[in-house]
């Protein structure tokens, strides 16, 4: 078992904060109407996920009631905090006793610090659909605040927060964010793809992980041209529907092309590319060709 | 509706049935792209709805709500009978339905008196909460006990159409295709040209879809297979919602034909989904499976032929818009010279 292939993640948070719902819809396709059906989860439930072919990501979904949550502290504590990459913490933002939610947060980091210090921390402030449009962000903040000065006095400088909800394209940007960490050859994919883009002509070139279709790296023109902001998450969302569509045919797809101009394809065995082009008068084929080549700087 | 002119009232469609039946949760879903959860919270209807919706030909759905009474005198029911091409009567599945059935008996009986064109339709509603087998049951009683209805009646050799539907997967849109498609005066020759593009282009399925409500208008002679229609439909999607998102894009750039749309997507076994732009706000959709040939290839003549189909299909609109005009559709009726057999999966049965 090679460490630097398998990353152990902790999936931690209070009973009913959204945990196991988010793992469902990211890594095993569930809509966010199929959550509902999802009971508690029992201790901790693993599941081991091959991400980019070569990194298997363990992930821990640790039942947040607190008889398990005593349990993790106390008699499995060697077993749970041992040779964690990463540990990711979920926020229900209506929570009614935030106190004890933190308590919980430092109690973690406090064995994280002994057993694996050298882990990254992410929180997610998840729900926030619930909360008025104009309160987000100030709420976010003075959460996030108060993360910080916990998770620092335990050596844990940089923690990233993320706001979250089922309901939007937020999930698939903080988990993209979280899993990009987790690459260690990221400046490498950035450069070859502002290369790519430049031979290619394109306006924006956005690469993907093909099962869970999170976004790797993505390379777009400072033209300031108005663009979606969330368009990712959005592409991330409409390819993973065609992929479920195209099971019907009892198969997965290969290549997508629209009036020439975007281009959808796989560039690597775990990699699928999006690309627009600035103008459709360049043939399919040579278009085809040019990612064909591209291959050999994305394995 | 008296100014509804003859040649309008043929492609009405009008929706009856008892109260709670999903009426207008079929309206708002096919019509409307509402979710079908969403329509948990829609109010009961208490007043006839008109809508209009436009696709290859101009239809008008009509939707009466259930607990009117259209037998009582002051109620304009021959005027709105004699207007209407198709009446859909709605059947909850789920509930009691031998009531529906005497309504339904009752409202053919007093429908065809007027109108003896009437194409009627049943839909056996909400059936995704039955088992497979208990879904056959309830078509075979349904249509056993509405037969007997119609004889007590003494109404003979009318022709009903069944279907079971539900608006959480694609059976509402298949029952619509094929209500809508009875209406379209021009479909022989729409199958014709599909099937010659399926020989000609080797393909192993085509559908003309209207993109905003994912019906399909017409589809070429070979059997309809639910899942391949499925895709079919949400391959228009993901082709909107791309395309959507990169809009002002797609507008800059020097497009050949402006707003045509075009997208192609190859799949691991082998097979090509084709989807090309057509006119008046439809879609044609094709499956291949180009095993030994070039795909490339394969794709230049598809395109070839495409094109040429759509001048077709402009040139019959322009025919259709001629007489339509001039109120006669017989002429036209003749010239076809040989119709493509409609393949019908749902029952029918002649009474």
């Amino acid at each position: 078992m090679s460490s630097n292939n398998r990353k152990k993640l902790l999936l931690m948070g209070r009973s009913g904060s959204g945990k196991s719902s988010m793992r469902s819809i990211i890594f095993s396709n569930y809509s966010a109407f199929d959550t509902r059906r999802l009971g508690a989860t029992i201790d901790v439930e693993h599941s081991h996920l091959r991400f980019l072919g070569n990194m298997t990501l363990n992930l821990w979904d640790c039942g947040g009631q607190d008889v398990f949550m005593e349990n993790y502290f106390t008699q499995q504590k060697d077993h749970i905090f041992q040779m964690v990459q990463v540990l990711i913490h979920v926020f229900d933002v209506e929570s009614k006793d935030v106190l004890k939610d933190v308590d919980i947060f430092t109690r973690a980091l406090k064995q994280l610090k002994k057993y694996s210090p050298d882990a990254k921390i992410f929180v997610l402030v998840h729900k926030m659909d619930l909360v008025q449009l104009d309160k987000r962000t100030e709420l976010f903040d003075i959460m996030m605040r108060k993360l910080k000065q916990a998770s620092a006095e335990y050596g844990f400088n940089d923690l990233v927060g993320f706001p979250t909800s089922i309901w939007d394209e937020s999930l698939y940007k903080a988990w993209s964010q979280i899993v990009c960490s987790l690459i260690p050859n990221m400046n490498t994919y950035n450069n070859n793809l502002k290369r790519l883009k430049e031979l290619m002509d394109a306006k924006e070139i956005v690469l993907f992980e093909k099962t869970t279709f999170l976004v790797i790296s993505s390379s777009n023109t400072a033209s300031g041209e108005l663009l979606d902001p969330k368009r990712f998450e959005k592409i991330s969302n409409i390819m993973k529907n065609f992929k479920h569509s195209t099971t019907k045919l009892k198969s997965s797809f290969n290549t997508l092309v629209l009036s020439d101009l975007i281009y959808v394809t796989e560039l690597s065995t775990n990699m699928m590319c999006f690309i627009v082009l600035n103008n459709n008068t360049y043939p399919k084929e040579f278009v085809l060709q040019n990612l064909h080549q591209a291959q050999t700087y994305f394995q | 509706m008296d100014n509804n002119t003859v040649d309008a009232s043929k492609a009405t469609i009008l929706l009856m049935g008892l109260r709670r039946g999903g009426k207008s949760s079929i309206c708002k879903v096919v019509f409307h792209n509402m979710q079908p959860l969403d329509t948990l919270y829609l109010e009961s209807t208490t007043s006839p709805t008109q809508e209009h919706f436009s696709t290859l030909i101009d239809l008008a759905v009509m939707e009466l709500p259930g607990q009117l009474n259209y037998f009582e005198p002051n109620y304009e029911s021959e005027q709105l009978f004699k207007s209407v091409g198709a009446l859909v009567y709605v059947i909850d599945s789920q509930d009691e339905y031998l009531n529906a059935l005497t309504n339904l008996a009752m409202i053919i009986e007093y429908a065809k008196n007027v109108n003896p064109y009437l194409n009627i339709e049943v839909l056996i509603h909400k059936v995704d909460g039955l088992t497979e087998d208990f879904k056959m049951d309830i078509q075979r009683d349904i249509m056993q006990r509405i037969g007997d209805e119609l004889l007590d009646l003494g109404i003979e050799g009318i022709q009903l159409s069944f279907y079971l539907t539900s608006i959480f997967d694609h059976s509402i849109y298949e029952a619509f295709s094929r209500i809508v498609q009875k209406l379209i005066p021009e479909l022989p020759f729409l199958e014709n040209m599909l099937d010659n593009l399926v020989q000609h282009s080797k393909l192993e399925k085509c559908f003309l879809l209207d993109i905003n409500s994912k019906i399909y208008v017409s589809t070429d002679s070979s059997p309809v297979d639910i899942q391949t229609y499925e895709v079919c439909a949400e391959f228009v999607d993901v082709t909107i919602d791309l395309q959507d998102l990169y809009k002002g894009k797609l507008q800059n750039s020097n497009n050949k034909d402006g707003t045509d749309m075009k997208s192609v997507s190859v799949l691991n076994n082998g097979v090509v989904i084709y989807l090309k732009q057509m006119i008046r706000g439809l879609a044609l959709v094709t499956l291949m499976r180009p095993d030994d040939t070039d795909i490339e290839a394969r794709l230049t003549v598809m395109d070839y032929n495409v094109d040429i189909f759509k001048r077709g299909l402009e040139k019959i609109w322009e025919k259709s818009k001629l007489i339509s005009n001039s109120q006669d559709n017989d002429d036209n009726k003749d010239n076809c010279e040989h119709v493509a057999p409609m393949t019908n999966g749902n029952a029918s049965a002649t009474y």
